[in-house]
């Protein structure tokens, strides 16, 4: 694998591969010293077009637990805004000889783009509302975690599927795990022939809620009401908010963050023992540095694997 | 009042093709002929073997000798952008791909929308152009769809027709004005029909490819629903009118019923989105990006039983250049439009023609006749004609994009596709515009 642009290209033996090495990455957190020489000397390079606080903090942290050499650079401030193209600012980047690339655009596609420009492993760190396939993984390290396994669970997805690369991406990690994912959103924000485009079913309603096993809000974007999808965020809370009210007991709550608080989850369930919320963030550290480990050491070393891990 | 062709001209050409399949289903013609052009004329046609021919002449065994094509729709880029295409380019690649007449679209930069611009243009082409070209005004000023063009003026100095292309005309009470002024204009408006409020003008079409990569698509109803309500000004106002490319189930249908109920309405498809549906456009290569987008399996068999029964009247190549930085870039940044002189025979041809979908005849008419709906004559084989006339060596295989482009971009759809054959020798007008390397000879 030279980059992580999709979950599909992993397919079921490559998402169970990552997973089962950030279990054994997460165990480093609990320990004194919570880094390991794995990337001793090379550099990954974060080249965020979009804000992200969580999602460049959790790739920071990654690489720097790995001993991993990090830069990060935001499109605010940087060339980037003198009007620079996409290529050119890749092949600056490029020529300090990164071992690795983030990208976080807001283009469809625009990680597969970049690499005809680098050699560089390049992680799709979100493009537009495409993939988010770190993303997707660390829902699913959540997600095993909890259950065990994933196979024959239901999951629920909640919310704007229309802009949301996270759906995409989990939902497919998910159905790939062996899960049987329901896509459920307002009509305006479900685009037509998706749930056969990612093998889910689609519902308006959170009528039968009740058989999920895991219930994942997305964030619902204010923007959204001045595109028109939507009459008012008050309208969509009343038909949408997940609540402990519509929860059953056994039921697990996730959402990307960042939350809006009333909108498409209430506080309450945000703060009770069904969420998961917290550690998804956790394990986001630990799958992101599973996937640049495989990316950049796991190409050079045989087996690269329990021996690094215990140094 | 007519349109005008310019081009630079050349020799009148003498040659002679010997056993090659005579394809001309308006002149009743398929079989195997003698052919003689002599000076720009053709001045034999005999069944094989009834003729004394030279010992120079073209072996043309495994090979169909056609009418020249015609396309009423492709885009030059001149004047202004001029990186993409040229007047010589662009004609250069037209007879590289069989045509001897090709019309240009108006929307350069400046927008072809004044009488002086135009006759810059044309003047251009008589220096420039390889073979006779056409060129449209615009429709209305700078393609803004609010105030219409000096088109009297235009048409007195040739412009072949009228068309926003590029843009769609969104306000009915500037369409319905500009049909009313065709008793000045006396020319054909060609139109590029989009809701843009339906079409959003999306990268791609609305369907499981845009939802699988968090696109936004646009939806096909867009173009039918313009194309109903612009058939139904054009027969109210009793005016001729065009409906340029079309990719939608609904808007063949749209097309089809108009024309049954006697509306003065032609229509256009593309070799794209005749061979091509929305999946092609699941890796997000730009070369798939164009306006209006690949659509669906059943949109594409819809066109192709329009241009069956002749509710499609024309193959239109919708020729739309841009330069490998402007499409190498991400799918939603990247401008629309593709390349399609070079390969739009040979792309039909093998996916239609030869798998028995599209009979060779129906491909023939639909590829010559694109110039009639703007009053422009449709070239035919037969003793006494001009040469107008294109070779395609059937047996000829090659790789769609090796070898390079006469056109300045390389941006075709078809990029990698295996070819079965090729086009190998033009006449326009008389004169040979284009040989192929492997056919020998010398002009």
């Amino acid at each position: 694998m030279n980059d992580l642009l999709t979950i599909e290209q992993l397919g079921r033996s490559g998402i169970e591969r990552i997973l089962d090495r950030a279990d054994e990455f997460g165990g480093i957190a609990a320990r004194e010293v919570q880094k390991v020489p794995a990337l001793r000397g090379k550099l990954v390079i974060n080249l965020f077009y979009e804000a992200s606080t969580r999602t460049t903090s959790s790739f920071e942290l990654a690489a720097k637990r790995l001993s991993a050499d990090v830069i990060s650079v935001r499109s605010s401030g940087s060339s980037v805004e003198k009007g620079e193209s996409f290529k050119d600012t890749v092949a600056t980047l490029d020529a300090y000889d990164p071992a690795a690339i983030v990208l976080r655009h807001p283009r469809a596609g625009a990680a597969a783009l970049m690499t005809r420009w680098t050699n560089a492993a390049v992680v799709n760190a979100g493009d537009g509302a495409h993939a988010h396939p770190t993303q997707a993984l660390l829902d699913a390290q959540t997600l095993r975690s909890h259950f065990g396994s994933l196979d024959g669970r239901v999951i629920w997805i909640v919310g704007d599927v229309a802009h949301s690369r996270v759906a995409r991406s989990t939902a497919t990690a998910l159905n790939l795990l062996g899960a049987r994912v329901v896509l459920c959103a307002p009509p305006t924000l479900m685009p037509p022939m998706i749930g056969m485009a990612l093998g889910c079913e689609t519902t308006h309603s959170l009528d039968g809620l009740e058989e999920a096993d895991a219930v994942y809000a997305l964030r619902m974007q204010h923007e959204r009401m001045r595109g028109g999808d939507i009459p008012s965020l008050a309208e969509y809370a009343r038909c949408y908010r997940i609540g402990l009210e519509r929860m059953r007991p056994g039921q697990v709550l996730m959402h990307p963050g960042p939350v809006n608080r009333g909108v498409e989850v209430t506080g309450a369930a945000v703060d009770s023992p069904a969420s998961l919320i917290t550690r998804q963030v956790s394990a986001g550290v630990a799958v992101r540095m599973a996937v640049l480990y495989e990316l950049v050491a796991g190409s050079e070393l045989a087996t690269p694997r329990a021996a690094e891990v215990a140094a | 009042m007519s349109g005008r062709l310019a081009w630079r001209g050349g020799t009148p050409s003498d040659l002679s093709i010997t056993s090659v399949r005579v394809v001309d289903p308006r002149s009743g013609l398929d079989g195997t002929f003698d052919v003689t052009v002599a000076t720009g004329v053709i001045t034999e046609l005999r069944p094989s073997g009834e003729s004394t021919t030279s010992s120079d002449a073209i072996d043309g065994s495994g090979m169909i000798l056609m009418p020249a094509f015609t396309d009423p729709h492709v885009h030059f880029r001149t004047p202004g952008q001029e990186h993409k295409e040229t007047i010589s380019t662009g004609t250069a690649s037209a007879a590289a791909g069989g045509y001897c007449q090709v019309i240009a679209m108006p929307n350069t930069s400046p927008v072809i929308d004044s009488p002086e611009i135009l006759s810059g243009i044309l003047a251009r082409a008589a220096e420039e152009a390889v073979i006779p070209m056409g060129q449209m005004g615009a429709v209305t000023k700078g393609l803004g769809g609010l105030e219409l063009t000096e088109m009297a003026t235009m048409r007195q100095i040739g412009a072949v027709g009228f068309t926003d292309d590029g843009m769609p005309i969104v306000d009915a009470g500037v369409l319905r004005r500009a049909v009313r002024y065709q008793e000045l204009s006396e020319a054909t408006i060609a139109l590029h029909e989009e809701d843009p409020a339906l079409s959003l003008r999306a990268s791609l079409n609305e369907g499981a490819t845009s939802a699988r990569l968090g696109l936004a698509g646009g939806s096909g109803l867009s173009e039918s629903t313009m194309i109903t309500r612009d058939c139904a000004i054009a027969e109210a106002e009793g005016a001729r009118i065009h409906v340029q490319h079309l990719s939608d189930a609904r808007s063949v249908q749209a097309v089809r019923e108009a024309k049954a109920r006697g509306v003065l309405v032609t229509a256009e498809a593309s070799p794209h989105h005749l061979l091509l549906t929305e999946e092609a456009c699941a890796t997000l290569d730009t070369r798939t990006k164009m306006n209006p987008p690949l659509r669906f399996e059943h949109d594409r068999q819809a066109l192709i039983d329009g241009l069956n029964d002749g509710t499609i009247d024309c193959v239109a190549t919708d020729h739309a250049p841009h330069s490998d930085g402007e499409k190498e870039q991400p799918f939603e940044d990247a401008p629309f439009g593709v390349t399609g002189l070079e390969t739009s025979f040979v792309s039909i041809y093998d996916e239609l023609v030869a798998k028995g979908i599209v009979p060779l005849s129906v491909l023939v008419e639909r590829m010559t006749s694109g110039c009639d709906p703007f009053g422009l004559p449709i070239p035919t084989i037969a003793e006494g004609q001009k040469a107008n006339l294109v070779l395609f060596n059937t047996n000829s295989p090659w790789t769609c994009g090796e070898g390079g482009w006469a056109s300045r971009s390389s941006n075709n759809a078809f990029v990698g596709r295996r070819f079965s054959g090729r086009v190998v020798l033009t006449l326009a007008d008389g004169v040979e515009v284009y040989r192929h390397i492997g056919l020998g000879g010398s002009r």
